[in-house]
């Protein structure tokens, strides 16, 4: 496996990644209901590999507002993570945190912390996850957030895939509180640590 | 009033006025509008690297600044337009997030805007206007008809360069 394209994915692969997937958005779920102190239920989380031109219309077209955060990853694996959700959910989860009920399409600067925050523990507990299956070193960097069309804040790790292929690799998780929220997770390492990940959990030949 | 055809991420397309072309959301993307304001023949590039030699998967050609560009002219020539009456219009190249401003590596907003200004430069084609850089995404709108180039972003007014 000396070069390793994301492009022609195994099918083995992918069920591996669903299974990360799995594992680290249970996880990560778990972590909300605490944070929120209610239950949260989810489904099934769904792992797609995207043309890039194709991302934006997932999430409801590439102009859809979002809150996207977004931190490096250091360690045994480089890479990073970032979590996505639609205004009106990160708007749901802020009042939540915050104990308000405020309607408003901006956020304050304090309102924006607590989103941060929400998006280091989503994806903290992600990476607690796989980093434990793996046993992998994972240090997350601090969160960065910020609120802008899919698009445009997807072409981050877009174009850090773009360096490895054509296609983006996402997990799409849907929450349940009282409201339906859909999230979706970025995770890449770069092809170094596709390789460690594999490796770590006994797959060599892809 | 025409159409409007939509470009995707790493994406091109050509069109005749009165229609419009439009990308949706560039971040650190870059858009590449370019027109022959007499046949009224245009195009859009979307694209997410600067360079085509510096990754070696590099089949994609509409994902590159150089030979984004390059596929973007040939199709509007062909399409009828005159090689020597190109005029181009950018926007995008955003660092959408904080990080990217401390580490080099990650400026490839800004990047890609110097990889589209000196492909454009070298295919001797002028550019009249450019909205670049800062931290928001902005999608574009282009109508080869006037040569309009409409700029939104979130919580901004619309603009045309």
């Amino acid at each position: 496996m000396s070069e390793m394209n994301l492009d022609d994915l195994s099918n083995q692969y992918f069920d591996v990644l669903k299974e990360l997937g799995n594992i680290g958005a249970g996880n990560a779920t778990t972590a909300l209901a605490q944070m929120l102190n209610s239950k949260v239920d989810m489904s099934v989380p769904q792992v797609r590999l995207l043309e890039f031109k194709d991302v934006g219309d997932l999430m409801g077209g590439a102009d859809q507002i979002m809150a996207g955060i977004y931190l490096s990853v250091e360690g045994d694996i480089n890479g990073s993570i970032m979590f996505l959700v639609g205004i009106q959910e990160a708007r749901h989860l802020v009042n939540k945190l915050m104990m308000q009920d405020s309607e408003s399409q901006e956020f304050t600067d304090i309102e924006l912390s607590a989103l941060k925050e929400v998006g280091n523990i989503i994806t903290g507990s992600y990476l607690n996850s796989l980093s434990t299956m793996t046993s992998l070193k994972m240090i997350p960097s601090i969160p960065y957030v910020t609120v802008d069309m899919a698009g445009a804040i997807l072409s981050v790790p877009a174009i850090e895939f773009g360096m490895m292929g054509d296609k983006i690799l996402l997990i799409e998780t849907q929450f349940f509180d009282e409201i339906k929220l859909s999230g979706y997770f970025i995770l890449l390492p770069d092809l170094e640590g596709y390789k460690k990940i594999l490796t770590s959990l006994g797959i060599s030949n892809i | 009033m025409g159409q409007i055809i939509k470009v995707g991420m790493a994406d091109l397309n050509i069109c005749v006025s009165p229609d419009g072309i439009t990308t949706l959301g560039l971040g650190s993307c870059v858009g590449i509008a370019i027109r022959d304001p007499v046949t009224k023949i245009g195009g859009l590039a979307h694209i997410m690297l600067p360079d085509s030699h510096e990754i070696r998967n590099s089949t994609n050609i509409p994902k590159f600044a150089d030979t984004g560009i390059n596929e973007l002219i040939r199709q509007i020539v062909a399409k009828g337009a005159a090689r020597d009456r190109l005029v181009a219009k950018i926007a995008g190249g955003a660092q959408m997030f904080a990080f990217q401003n401390t580490n080099s590596n990650m400026r490839v907003g800004d990047r890609n805007v110097a990889a589209t200004l000196k492909t454009l430069k070298e295919l001797n084609i002028r550019v009249l206007a450019q909205d670049t850089g800062d931290s928001y995404g902005r999608t574009v709108i282009f109508y080869p008809e006037t040569g309009d180039f409409v700029i939104r972003a979130v919580g901004k007014p619309e603009k045309v360069i």
